[in-house]
């Protein structure tokens, strides 16, 4: 009987894909050039955009205090990255971003969750959250620099404050969002609330938290580098500062792909976490479903 | 098939009357919204369903069809009457009921395995000997190979059977079903309609199937509660008095048309009405 209707199933279900997606294709094709141009493509506008500004710098004669040479930046990265002093600043930043953003997110969690499964309390904070949403958190720097000083502490706080918010906002929004069939499926099967909120919310809320964190991890850099430029004695920021009053533009621009690598790595980092937990989101995008 | 004598044994053992296996009466559900006038939506319902019957409940729509499945089901509570499955009175979600829903609700993040294991999850049973069930289910629905599968990487027929996969694992005493095949496609549907009439068989399960296909009620059921709008209420129970075991060649026969055009009458009727 078990047979026969395996056979069966073979058979009526035309739309199935028989097998799951080929995934040997799919790795085969993960490299190749020809379905995928952007491999290529990306790499070559780099050398392009690189090579038309080394030479346009060189042709039109302009002042490396204006805009230095690709060259003379690769030159001055270089020297910052052989250099100890550099490091230690290196480090001083991601120390802040990295602190500031654990507590951004703690307090985005724990917050978000209990907004978004005690009715009263959303009603009475969310006009507060969304009134402290519209203020520029980076007007706050100097504040801060105030109450927690010229050390790491005013960074680590800027980068929490900054971070915070679209975390929390999508932390809310996620926990809203679970389907209300699944929701209901549950039910019938006799789910209390906390099963409901473990089988179906927080799944559901998983995308979105990536995505908060995926912006919060950049604002959290974005805050320290805020904080340092107001008020610091080391620190990424503080040496975008130091090299600016050297006319090191060289030197600034170092900095700034340093800091734009970081924010890479960092956002990366967030992008292949969300495709190990939040796996079937991507997936689902591809189907369609 | 070895299971299949147990089954039938497990069957015969009599704990609540087998006869009122389920049983409504005097049912009635008013909704009142706070600013428009209250709606009738079930008024005066009154069956019974047998242990082992297969039964299905048609009408157009908004005759409350749905209304009265979310009832039995304890997702809605009643306005009066009684309300009753396998000795229990409904009052809120019973472990007794296994559900399967219109569109197949799998959770994506779950392997199929894991989306039929989640009753057994939810009502702390053991796992390993439902495991083995599960597993057992999910062979008799010809999903053997697909266990460890995400639900996007299987087709809208196969996501539905694993749903009843879920609906059955924990043994439920009844099996509600909600237009469980009318997202699919008519030769699939078709075939669903033969699976669920082997599952049913095989488990020696308690159907009350609500749909608005007349010949898939035809063809599945022992009787076919035939409902009414405005309010809702029934019209008519019909007998299908069609030889079992039955295949989709029984719906060429005299007597299945019949009965289709019978039930059919009562939609015309409903629908001159409006």
């Amino acid at each position: 009987m078990t047979d026969t209707s395996t056979a069966a199933v073979a058979g009526s279900d035309r739309s199935a894909p028989a097998s799951p997606p080929p995934v040997k294709q799919k790795q085969r094709g993960k490299w190749d050039l020809r379905e995928r141009p952007e491999l290529w493509m990306v790499p070559a506008v780099f050398v392009l955009v690189v090579a038309l500004w080394e030479f346009g710098v060189k042709l039109f004669d302009v002042d490396a205090f204006v805009l230095p040479p690709p060259s003379a930046i690769a030159e001055s990265l270089w020297n910052q990255l052989t250099n100890d002093l550099f490091w230690g600043h290196f480090w001083v930043t991601t120390q802040e971003t990295l602190v500031g953003f654990a507590i951004g997110v703690t307090v985005a969690l724990t917050l978000g969750t209990m907004i978004s499964q005690v009715p009263i309390l959303e009603k009475t904070l969310m006009p507060y959250i969304v009134a402290f949403q519209t203020v520029p958190k980076v007007a706050l720097a100097p504040l801060f620099v105030v109450w927690f000083g010229f050390g790491l502490t005013s960074k680590i706080v800027m980068a929490a404050v900054i971070s915070f918010f679209p975390i929390l906002i999508n932390v809310i929004e996620g926990l809203r969002s679970a389907d209300a069939d699944r929701v209901q499926m549950l039910t019938v099967f006799g789910a209390s609330r906390s099963q409901i909120f473990r089988m179906v919310r927080l799944p559901t809320a998983l995308p979105f938290i990536f995505a908060g964190l995926d912006i919060g991890i950049v604002f959290a850099i974005l805050g320290a580098v805020v904080g340092e430029f107001i008020g610091a004695q080391e620190g990424l920021g503080y040496l975008l500062l130091q090299t600016n009053y050297n006319f090191d533009i060289a030197g600034m621009f170092a900095v700034l792909v340093v800091l734009s690598l970081m924010g890479m790595l960092a956002h990366l980092t967030i992008r292949f976490a969300q495709r190990k937990v939040a796996f079937w989101a991507e997936e689902n995008r591809v189907i369609g479903a | 098939m070895a299971t299949q004598p147990a089954l039938a044994d497990d069957r015969s053992t009599t704990g609540p009357d087998a006869a009122n296996w389920i049983d409504v009466a005097g049912l009635h559900k008013y909704y009142r919204p706070r600013k428009s006038e209250p709606t009738h939506a079930l008024s005066d319902i009154d069956f019974q369903v047998r242990r082992g019957e297969f039964i299905s409940v048609v009408g157009p729509s908004g005759c409350g069809k749905t209304t009265l499945l979310k009832i039995l089901a304890g997702l809605i509570p009643k306005s009066e009457g009684e309300v009753s499955i396998a000795g229990h009175a409904v009052t809120k979600p019973l472990p007794e009921v296994g559900m399967v829903f219109q569109a197949a609700t799998l959770l994506p993040w779950r392997t199929i395995l894991e989306n039929v294991m989640v009753p057994v999850e939810i009502q702390k049973l053991d796992r390993t000997t439902h495991r083995a069930k599960a597993m057992e289910l999910i062979e008799m629905v010809g999903l053997l190979g697909f266990e460890d599968k995400y639900p996007y990487e299987l087709s809208g027929g196969m996501q539905q059977r694993a749903g009843i996969c879920r609906a059955l694992v924990h043994d439920p005493a009844v099996l509600l079903m909600d237009e469980p095949f009318g997202a699919l496609d008519a030769m699939t549907r078709e075939y669903m309609n033969v699976e669920l009439l082997r599952i049913w068989q095989e488990k020696a399960a308690t159907i009350v199937l609500v749909t608005h296909s007349i010949p898939e009620a035809v063809f599945l059921s022992d009787r076919v509660i035939v409902m009414s709008p405005r309010p809702g209420r029934i019209t008519e129970v019909i007998d299908i008095d069609l030889p079992r075991p039955r295949d989709l060649s029984v719906m060429n026969t005299d007597r299945a048309g019949v009965y289709v055009s019978r039930i059919r009458q009562h939609f015309n009727a409903a629908s001159v009405i409006d």
